[in-house]
């Protein structure tokens, strides 16, 4: 009975987290705007929120079958980074960095409203449960 | 809490950038300067920044930041200016200047003041972000 009243709590709170990881790559593509031979790397949202809350195949996963294998690394919420993806680049750059600071700041911006209306689902959601619970 | 990372990933761009705005003020401040009594004129130097990643896991690609990796010297020969009058003249009269380009100098500085702003505007953002979801259920 309350798992029904916290699962959609449980999804809107994978795609906070996931929300937030995101806006963390976009800050460090932006920090890195003038390194030389940096590479921009892009979430693929759809995949990552599919992947954390169970409900599609997971995409291929790299293991380490030898000893001499680099250990596969985890994101910081459990989440693996195969939905990484690197980003192309519009306009070739003389220093090899294909951070595309336009792109990169709309990114940013939609990123962070789509922060914020997931904070509001969870807000309104708690709000109509409270209501519910307190029958007023 | 990964949105925390931001204040590090942007603040260590930040300071890098200021490093480099640095290095742009001193090779402007000297664009004049002539050689010493040694011969040797200021050399413009330049800053070349690296990736760090600084995530809590070591291989987390999400947290880069960056880092000034090495300040280089400018190896072109300065500019060479007949003055005979000059007293840092040598017995050609020639007097050898720094080799300071003041355009490119500008360029730069406009390019990481850009920057840097670029970064205090993601951590402003990041932390008005973490406030509202501070306030979460209230």
């Amino acid at each position: 009975m309350l798992n029904r009243l916290t699962d959609s709590l449980d999804f809107q709170a994978q795609a906070l987290s996931l929300r937030s990881e995101r806006q963390r790559l976009i800050a460090s593509n932006i920090a890195n705007a003038d390194t030389p031979g940096y590479v921009a790397r892009e979430m693929n949202f759809a995949q990552a929120l599919k992947e954390a809350t169970g409900a599609g195949q997971p995409a291929a996963k790299l293991t380490a079958s030898a000893p001499g294998h680099i250990p596969v690394g985890t994101g910081s919420s459990g989440g693996s980074f195969s939905t990484l993806m690197y980003a192309s680049p519009s306009q070739t750059n003389l220093d090899r960095n294909t951070v595309d600071m336009d792109r990169e700041r709309a990114s940013f911006a939609d990123n962070t409203v789509k922060y914020e209306a997931t904070l509001r689902f969870i807000g309104a959601n708690v709000k109509t449960t409270l209501s519910a619970i307190t029958g007023q | 809490m990964s949105m925390m990372n931001i204040f590090n990933v942007s603040g260590s761009a930040a300071s890098a950038q200021s490093q480099r705005l640095n290095v742009v003020a001193s090779n402007l401040a000297n664009a004049d300067t002539v050689a010493g009594p040694d011969g040797q004129a200021y050399k413009a130097r330049q800053v070349t920044f690296q990736t760090e990643l600084m995530g809590a896991n070591r291989n987390d690609p999400t947290a880069a930041g960056v880092k000034v990796s090495t300040i280089s010297e400018d190896q072109t020969a300065g500019r060479r200016v007949h003055d005979p009058k000059h007293p840092s003249a040598d017995a050609d009269g020639y007097v050898t200047y720094s080799n300071v380009n003041a355009v490119e100098e500008m360029v730069n500085m406009i390019s990481a003041s850009r920057s840097y702003q670029n970064n205090i505007e993601v951590m402003n953002t990041a932390k008005s972000l973490l406030l509202k979801t501070l306030q979460l259920g209230s």
